[in-house]
């Protein structure tokens, strides 16, 4: 029997109020309370609450045989709690139904799974363990952002434990493949991979209301006839859409809520189908290929990449300057600033930066607190200044910063020590060489000397030495000497020279150098 | 199709945006099979020629040898009416000028590329009574031509265009560049104010620069929408060389460039100037233009104590004006009412990002441009910081900023132009 999976999609980010940069230094309150609250409350009023009853109701009527899976974002929870908590006790209920499977995702609605695996996976934790306390059961099955997915990113759920993960099925990545089935992801072939089914998912999603539709008005029976049509061979049909299709894009006149109330019901009685959330068929159906996705796909755009949020300047140069900060956020405990991290993160303040839609996009308009890419740049920037300058205050230095740093002392100190050894060590290969040099020149001195200073010099001298030191210099530093010496000292030195054959140049200059010494007290 | 025009001016005799404009709408019309016969008034003779090479160094080169410019010709016929309506003018002025009978360098443009415009006062010194010598004069012409429809632009020939009319029989098109409100704020001039609304109610279509005086048209004037058509001011395309200008300081430079009154919002751009400097002291703003707010910005600027970091230019003629671009990091158009704005556009040629107020046409068609209300100082103080301190703003500016001023092309306005000539015919 074939499976029929409904996942929605519950998000709200906090929106930034106008931050001027002369806001910057002293105002560190980021929000716009009044628009996020407003929001929220019309959101549940329209959607939210109404469309859990529906399901309440629909859980009640078809027992076990309907379920449906959720993800709710932190922020989406927080500001639930904050503005509209009678909500988060509808889900509860919804949830010990047991016909409800809550996901796993990144706690803020993030893009950290294309930057750093350690924010990600600090992300998923806490958003785990906000799931579980909430609802009492820890997720199984992970969906990242906007079902933002590349091969390099399964590895990093792989990595995390998990064995199944929801992202689009992308036109591009699938080619000819059809998206109902289970695949797995390329490197890691333990983690199953279950693709949106776009075309029916965006019928409910994107076209139920809308007139010039060819297919409009979209009933029950239609679309469970469009069900029963796909090929029998097929395992699931994954219907993936935003929560807020039911009441808020699709509003109840158009009658979104009689066509869900109605589908179940259709949909069960054909006998084919049955419903199943993702962890169900985790379990149940074997892989049938892999998925080469070198590149990020989502679920946003024509376009099913991620140039929604990254890739025009802006974007990156936010984006950068954001993550810069992760360094020093890592040892940071100061819990507003951890707040302000994580909602800085959101997705949604680089989608309103997006510049692709200046040509299309009506769903943008929509979706964006901003008249133009640029004011949010500003703004956004605005605020990340006040919070890098927090940041730089209040928070401890990183390891790998403490690190650096001590590296950094430490060459510096090397480099001092460095300095004094090569001065010092200058200064003794100079004086060596100064008193190692065959000096003619100090040598040379002793004719400088009185006749009575070269006789006492010369009785510390042995003929030996001043025979070497006197080869090879000059005729003026001979005469001076040879006639100081004494008659003994003479008959010496004559006796020495005439047995000696050929002196090498190093005795010469040790010779020379010994004297030298001698000659140097005459004249400090 | 043949068109008889009612204009003021005409290149290379021009004194402000208007003779561009329909430089630029002659042409595109010219290239959709329009033929014109544009008229302007002229002082015979009276004009000093400096004042004309003056204006010449404005945007429009003009060589009459160019072969396609001989084409362009032999589809515009050009006629000089003898009458001294002086553009920019109102009546109070055109009295006390023509009193003084030498008038001096005065508010006579739209650009800051002023022009001298010495005036012998030979004909009369009412303006209303020259509007109306205009008109019978304009009358003449209009019986004896040949023409399919009338099109007329700004108040100084309605009357012309409405005499017309009624001599012919044909319909009369009248193109609104400027309203009364944008140029007087609230203090209007009745007697031009009935003038423009007289030709409104007369004309079978009024074409309006922008939607934001579509609606001045509706709501002030009381015309009725559905003969109220939106042509946006396109720009030709220059290929214009500027030498590069050393830069001498330091600190970036945000500019204001425009006429010093009240239409043009320079107070604005002191009060956002000083909010800037207050937090960011590395920044210099340069204001350049003058006019009757000259003293009164000078004290404000002195009051406020950022003299030192504030500089007033005065009137910046023909090239001083591109080497004033080429030395700003980011140009700003505070203007309270303006029907369409053309300086943003140079600016962004000049690779110069832009700010520019809500309260224009421009800011309607324009995507790469921060947009702020012109009295919301500190929104503008915002996008000023914002354009200086975050690199990658000004790089998407400069990147899409020069290609999208070049798309806005007059063959585009003529197209639609003409559209509105053929609605005339089809009921």
């Amino acid at each position: 029997m074939k499976s029929i999976c409904f996942y929605f999609q519950v998000h709200q980010p906090f929106r930034l109020k106008t931050y001027r940069f002369f806001n910057m230094g002293h105002d560190h309150y980021y929000y716009n309370d009044f628009e996020n609250s407003h929001i929220m409350s019309r959101v549940a009023q329209k959607s939210y609450l109404p469309m859990n009853d529906l399901l309440l109701k629909l859980f009640k009527k078809h027992g076990k045989d309907f379920k449906v899976a959720f993800s709710l974002t932190g922020h989406a929870i927080e500001q639930l709690e904050l503005y509209a908590p009678e909500v988060i006790q509808s889900f509860k209920k919804l949830a010990d139904t047991g016909n409800v499977e809550f996901l796993a995702e990144t706690y803020a609605h993030s893009l950290a799974s294309l930057r750093s695996k350690d924010e990600f996976f600090k992300q998923v934790e806490l958003h785990s363990n906000k799931i579980e306390s909430l609802f009492g059961v820890r997720p199984t099955t992970f969906r990242n952002t906007e079902l933002i997915y590349s091969d390099e990113i399964g590895s990093l759920i792989h990595e995390m434990g998990y064995s199944l993960m929801l992202t689009e099925g992308a036109k591009h990545v699938l080619g000819w493949k059809s998206p109902n089935f289970m695949y797995c992801n390329a490197r890691e072939p333990k983690l199953k991979i279950l693709l949106k089914n776009h075309t029916l998912s965006d019928d409910i999603a994107f076209r139920f209301s809308n007139h010039g539709w060819s297919e409009w008005p979209l009933t029950a029976e239609k679309f469970t006839d469009w069900l029963s049509s796909l090929d029998k061979n097929e395992d699931v049909i994954n219907l993936f859409m935003d929560y807020e299709t039911f009441g808020e894009h699709q509003w109840r006149e158009t009658g979104i809520f009689d066509f869900m109330a109605a589908l179940p019901a259709k949909i069960l009685k054909t006998k084919k189908f049955k419903f199943s959330t993702p962890a169900e068929l985790g379990k149940e159906l074997q892989t049938i290929a892999p998925i080469h996705v070198p590149y990020p796909i989502s679920w946003a755009d024509e376009e099913r990449d991620i140039t929604a949020w990254l890739g025009n300047e802006m974007q990156d140069e936010a984006f950068n300057k954001l993550y810069d900060l992760e360094p020093k956020i890592k040892n940071c405990d100061n819990q507003e600033i951890l707040t302000d991290w994580y909602r800085l993160q959101n997705s949604d303040h680089f989608y309103y930066m997006c510049t692709k839609w200046f040509s299309d996009g009506d769903v943008h308009k929509y979706f964006n607190p901003y008249n133009s890419p640029y004011e949010a740049f500003i703004n956004y920037m605005n605020v990340l200044s006040d919070f890098t300058m927090r940041v730089e205050e209040n928070c401890q230095k990183s390891d790998s910063e403490k690190i650096i740093e001590k590296v950094d002392e430490l060459s510096k100190d090397i480099s001092t020590a460095a300095k004094k050894a090569v001065k010092n060590t200058r200064k003794k290969v100079q004086d060596i060489i100064a008193t190692n040099k065959p000096d003619s020149a100090s040598f040379d001195r002793i004719k400088e000397l009185s006749n009575a200073k070269i006789k006492t010099l010369l009785k510390e001298i042995d003929a030996e030495n001043l025979l070497y030191a006197l080869q090879d210099a000059t005729d003026e530093v001979r005469d001076k000497v040879l006639p100081n010496l004494t008659k003994t000292a003479k008959a010496e030195y004559d006796r020495l020279s005439e047995g000696i054959k050929k002196i090498r140049k190093s005795d010469i200059a040790k010779s020379r150098k010994i004297i030298a010494e001698k000659i140097s007290r005459f004249f400090s | 199709m043949k068109v008889l025009m009612f204009g003021w001016e005409f290149p290379p005799h021009i004194s402000g945006g208007l003779g561009t404009a329909c430089y630029g709408m002659t042409k595109g019309l010219a290239n959709q099979n329009v033929e014109t016969i544009f008229v302007v008034p002229k002082a015979f003779g009276d004009e000093d020629q400096s004042a004309v090479r003056l204006v010449n160094a404005s945007d429009i080169i003009v060589d009459s040898t160019d072969e396609a410019y001989k084409e362009f010709w032999k589809k515009i016929t050009y006629m000089e009416i003898g009458s001294n309506l002086i553009p920019y003018v109102g009546p109070q002025e055109f009295a006390r000028l023509v009193e003084k009978n030498n008038l001096e360098s005065t508010g006579l443009t739209k650009k800051v590329t002023s022009t001298k415009f010495n005036f012998s006062g030979k004909y009369g010194s009412d303006l209303m009574a020259e509007v109306s010598r205009y008109a019978l004069v304009a009358a003449g012409i209009a019986k004896n031509l040949d023409y399919d429809l009338i099109h007329a632009h700004d108040w100084l020939t309605y009357s012309a265009g409405i005499a017309a009319k009624k001599i012919s029989g044909k319909p009369l098109v009248v193109h609104m560049h400027a309203t009364e409100f944008d140029r007087s704020g609230i203090n209007i001039n009745q007697n031009i104010y009935d003038i423009e609304r007289k030709g409104m109610e007369e004309a079978d279509r009024v074409i309006t620069v922008s939607n934001f005086t579509r609606n001045i048209v509706i709501e002030k004037y009381g015309i009725n929408p559905d003969k109220v058509f939106t042509v946006y001011n396109a720009v030709e395309p220059t290929e214009k060389e500027v030498d590069e200008v050393k830069r001498y300081v330091k600190e970036k430079v945000v500019t204001f460039l425009g006429r010093l009154t009240q239409q043009k919002g320079p107070e604005y751009f002191i009060e956002a100037a000083s909010i800037v400097l207050k937090h960011d002291p590395d920044v210099r703003f340069v204001m350049a233009g003058s006019g009757d707010l000259m003293n009164k910005m000078v004290k404000r600027v002195a009051q406020l104590k950022i003299g030192t970091k504030f500089h007033f230019t005065g009137f910046l003629r023909g090239t001083d004006v591109d080497k004033m671009f080429m030395l700003s990091d980011v140009f700003v158009m505070p203007s309270v009412s303006e029907p369409f704005g053309i300086v943003p556009l140079e600016a962004m040629r000049s690779n110069v990002p832009v700010v520019i107020s809500k309260q224009s046409g421009v800011a309607e068609i324009l995507k790469h441009a921060l947009k702020v209300d012109f009295w919301d100082v500190h929104g503008m103080a915002d996008a000023i910081y914002g354009l200086l301190h975050y690199e990658s703003l000004g790089k998407m500016f400069r990147k899409y900023g020069k290609d999208e001023v070049n798309s806005l092309k007059w063959d585009n306005a003529a197209y639609k132009i003409v559209q509105v000539y053929q609605s005339l015919f089809q009921s």
